[in-house]
């Protein structure tokens, strides 16, 4: 690893300044479980940490106008196990609380998560985000085993790596991002984005912000459910996965949202599969039906073919999961955390 | 002062023509390790900087060695560090806790497992500046020869180990697990080692060992 010089403010207002005007100057450390590796094999190599740990205000599970409130700094652990998320966002808690390995979720943030680099094996190996090489890709000319079926016109064809995101995107939840000129907030869904060079990061943060809260809307009255499959059982990126979240009107879904994971450069979103569920009681025939719309347009870089299969089997395996889970009731009012850590 | 240097150190170099093994020349291999560590890491022992401050600017430390104070296994331990070492690192060569493992480096293998507040971490991927103000414990916290923890003899009562390089991290990852799931099921124990690798395979041992821990605690 390389030497740099590292800030621990105390203050959100205090980090922006501390910050780089382009990508790589500068890293935000919170839990550090993806910077640090990423240091040592020095495939980034900023000249300043920023320790945002200090930070007040940033670490606390909270209710905000019945929609749940997550500093930045919650860790994955914290969120798997407490009672309040549990029992309101179901699929978040299993998410998160299935998500790397207990020492990793006891330390990992949820803004790290959402914000960790992808594991593509030619950027862990340091042929830059995109890989290419004489102006040719790397990813199409090598092994593509584990890269993306949706999204992959190119120039990126790694995987978004977090498996929390199309959870979150499935239920509505939105980033709150700090920066120079004050606060923003931005759906989940629109904060990844398909980098078109080397120098651009997989999401809409500029350099010099970052993540304050994520915020996870009430869900009364839905069903969700997600969906790895995976080679291990514990401590394994998926192959690919499926968030899905059913309002139902009577027997048959009302609206869907349909997410899946590790298939695309970013969380994608499938309103194919929600349309194909919309109207309809939830069965195994629907299901498929659904799962069959979601990689509609999902296509092979060579060696992937077997991952098109594989995110049609969890976007079913969700689908059939999240229609047999019970109904959410409103976030309680008095849910703040107490202790759940 | 990941690397180890190029060139061994001059100091204490043995003779060609006795050729000893390092163990007769006088020089353990940790101690080798050590004044190469030192040589190499001369040029980088630099002043303490800090970028011009505005008001209500936060100052930066870094990137030469700064003060750090560690709360290991119930005593304070001081060393001067540059921001980036990690607290494996801090433990194994600046305290003499070789207990920590440091094998993948990467945050996978769990080899270098120790407890931050009582919760399981790996120490290669926290930062040692990063650790202070925090408790923790490391498997020289545990037991010693003689006095084993419980957690410690259940490992030696199953053959819950064969090289043994991965047992301390196992350990203190059981230590965790079993303070918040006292009476596990062999489902929870799956899940909650899952953060550590065994080469050696053995790890029908160690969950029967964990088994027993839970038990003997319990008793």
């Amino acid at each position: 690893m390389r030497p740099f010089d590292y800030a621990s403010p105390t203050k959100t207002d205090q980090v922006p300044a501390l910050l780089g005007k382009s990508w790589g100057e500068v890293e935000i450390l919170a839990g550090g479980s993806d910077l640090l590796s990423l240091m040592k094999d020095e495939i980034t190599t900023p000249k300043r940490l920023v320790n945002i740990k200090q930070v007040d205000g940033l670490h606390a599970i909270s209710n905000e106008g019945g929609a749940l409130q997550l500093g930045t700094l919650v860790t994955l652990d914290r969120i798997g196990s407490a009672a309040q998320i549990q029992h309101q966002y179901p699929m978040l808690a299993a998410a998160a609380g299935d998500a790397a390995s207990p020492q990793i979720r006891n330390v990992a943030t949820i803004g790290g998560n959402l914000c960790q680099r992808p594991r593509c094996w030619y950027f862990r190996s340091g042929h830059g985000l995109l890989a290419q090489k004489d102006g040719k890709s790397m990813v199409l000319q090598g092994d593509n085993r584990y890269h993306a079926i949706l999204g992959n016109d190119g120039p990126a064809y790694f995987v978004s790596p977090s498996t929390v995101a199309p959870v979150l995107i499935a239920y509505n939840a939105k980033v709150r991002i700090a920066g120079p000129r004050g606060t923003r907030e931005v759906p989940v869904e629109k904060f990844f984005i398909i980098p078109k060079t080397d120098q651009e990061r997989e999401h809409d943060l500029r350099p010099d912000e970052f993540i304050t809260h994520v915020i996870v809307p009430p869900a009364p009255g839905v069903r969700a459910a997600h969906y790895e499959v995976r080679q291990k059982e514990a401590f394994d990126w998926p192959y690919a996965t499926a968030a899905v979240a059913l309002t139902m009107n009577a027997s048959t879904v009302q609206s869907a949202r349909v997410v899946m994971g590790h298939v695309a450069p970013v969380p994608w979103v499938s309103p194919e599969a929600a349309q194909a569920l919309q109207g309809k009681a939830v069965t195994p025939a629907t299901a498929d039906q659904a799962a069959e719309a979601a990689v509609a347009k999902a296509k092979s870089l060579g060696h992937n073919e077997h991952k098109i299969h594989l995110a049609r089997v969890a976007v079913k395996r969700a689908i059939l999961a999240a229609a047999g889970s019970p109904a959410r009731a409103a976030l309680a009012r008095d849910a703040s955390e107490g202790g759940a850590a | 002062m990941d690397d180890l240097p190029d060139k061994p150190a001059k100091t204490d170099k043995p003779s060609k023509s006795q050729k000893p093994s390092s163990s007769s020349s006088g020089v353990s291999r940790r101690d080798f390790l050590k004044i190469s560590g030192v040589s190499a890491a001369v040029p980088l022992v630099t002043q303490v900087s800090a970028f011009a401050l505005a008001e209500g600017e936060v100052a930066a430390q870094g990137p030469g060695k700064v003060p750090v104070s560690l709360n290991v296994n119930g005593k304070k331990l001081n060393a001067s560090l540059e921001p980036r070492v990690t607290l494996l690192d801090a433990l194994r060569d600046q305290f003499e806790l070789t207990g920590a493992k440091r094998v993948c480096d990467r945050g996978t293998c769990g080899a270098c497992t120790v407890l931050l507040d009582g919760k399981a971490v790996y120490s290669c991927s926290v930062l040692a500046i990063d650790a202070q103000s925090h408790q923790i414990t490391t498997v020289e916290g545990l037991g010693e020869p003689g006095n084993l923890h419980p957690i410690q003899k259940a490992f030696v009562d199953n053959d819950a180990q064969q090289c043994g390089f991965c047992t301390p991290g196992f350990v203190m990852a059981t230590k965790a697990f079993l303070d918040q799931h006292p009476n596990p099921t062999p489902e929870q124990i799956k899940h909650g080692l899952g953060g550590n690798f065994c080469r050696c395979g053995t790890y029908a041992g160690m969950r029967l060992a964990v088994m027993q821990a839970a038990k003997t605690k319990g008793a």
